[in-house]
């Protein structure tokens, strides 16, 4: 490549950036990021609970407490009103485990976000799908959701044949690819974002001929930069995540008219 | 200008030998720019109108906020499948 020739610099291959070394035979550091991500959200949790719940509230339960009235006011009441607000844990759960995997991409050492892996949004993608669809039967019965869903009312009759099989295709097979793909791919261009200026910066630093490397500094701006910048995407993806799925379930529960 | 020199030299000679890898990379390149555009107009639509309305009426900025961001996930979906596509065309 064009770098190798004036820097030794090598860009590793994707599965080295992604896979990693496995630390026990079929649980590679993804997999124990998402481990720990779980504990640390239920951990959070169960110290808050353990709080008097009398007096003024501090440390984890002051921080539960936060959590939970933001998915409260900025989630629940804005997409399924005040009788969404039975979903709040569900939501919650959501979120906080979406979060605390994101949060890795930035945290010095460890830097890889376990939604960057598909397998995770996939999962989380797939569960919301079912919850919503067995919603919706739930709510309307599997007749009057199918039909709601197939036919929305208010169309004229002969726009039905246009309208049917993009309806269905968007609601049953878009939506959850969708959902997966956006979280993972906002964090998987993020990590290689990172990785790249860190390289970059990291090649230069240390280049043979003494005259490029202040021109280091300028990837090593953009690698800060990112950072931050990434410190933003991961809450605005888990946001986005728990917002979609509170929308997708609430349109399920109550259908338009 | 040295530096900058070194580096067009070396990407001439490079030129030379890799130009298969380099046409790859280019057109992958292309390919997510051209997924793009669409995105990206479509998003600036949508902050300018949510600009707009929030400072035409502060006090519903909350509901217009999180209307926004439920626009700009959805927009968003068609680059980032585009950028999707680019990773499994380059890799798998």
């Amino acid at each position: 490549m064009i770098i190798n020739s004036i820097l030794s610099f090598e860009f590793p291959p994707i599965n080295e950036l992604l896979r990693w070394r496995d630390v026990v035979p079929g649980l590679n550091k993804v997999g124990l990021i998402a481990i720990a991500s779980a504990l640390i959200g239920t951990l959070l949790f169960l110290s808050a609970a353990r709080k008097d719940p009398k007096v003024a509230p501090k440390g984890t339960r002051n921080l539960a407490e936060v959590i939970v009235e933001f998915i409260e006011n900025n989630i629940i009441m804005q997409t399924m009103g005040r009788d969404g607000l039975g979903w709040t844990p569900f939501l919650l759960t959501l979120f906080l485990f979406v979060y605390l995997c994101n949060v890795p991409g930035i945290i010095p050492f460890i830097q890889m976000p376990a939604t960057a892996r598909m397998a995770i949004p996939m999962f989380l993608a797939v569960l919301v799908w079912v919850v919503f669809n067995a919603q919706g039967i739930r709510h309307q019965g599997p007749i009057g959701y199918f039909k709601n869903l197939m036919f929305p009312p208010g169309v004229p009759k002969a726009l039905y044949i246009l309208i049917t099989p993009i309806e269905l295709i968007s609601t049953l097979i878009i939506r959850p690819f969708s959902l997966a793909v956006r979280l993972f791919a906002n964090m998987l261009a993020g990590h290689l974002l990172l990785v790249i200026f860190a390289l970059l910066s990291e090649a230069l630093f240390q280049a043979r001929d003494k005259i490029l490397i202040p021109i280091g500094v300028f990837p090593f701006f953009m690698l800060v930069f990112l950072t931050g910048f990434e410190v933003l995407v991961a809450f605005l993806q888990a946001y986005i995540f728990t917002i979609l799925a509170a929308v997708y379930i609430a349109g399920a529960v109550h259908p338009e008219h | 200008m040295e530096a900058l020199s070194k580096i067009v030299t070396a990407a001439a000679e490079a030129a030379a030998g890799d130009e298969k890898n380099i046409a790859a990379a280019g057109s992958a390149g292309f390919a997510y720019g051209l997924a793009a555009i669409g995105p990206g107009i479509g998003i600036g639509m949508i902050f300018g109108s949510a600009i707009e309305s929030m400072a035409r009426q502060p006090e519903a900025a909350g509901m217009v906020r999180t209307t926004m961001f439920l626009g700009v996930a959805f927009t968003e979906a068609l680059a980032l499948i585009g950028f999707v596509v680019v990773i499994l065309l380059k890799y798998a």
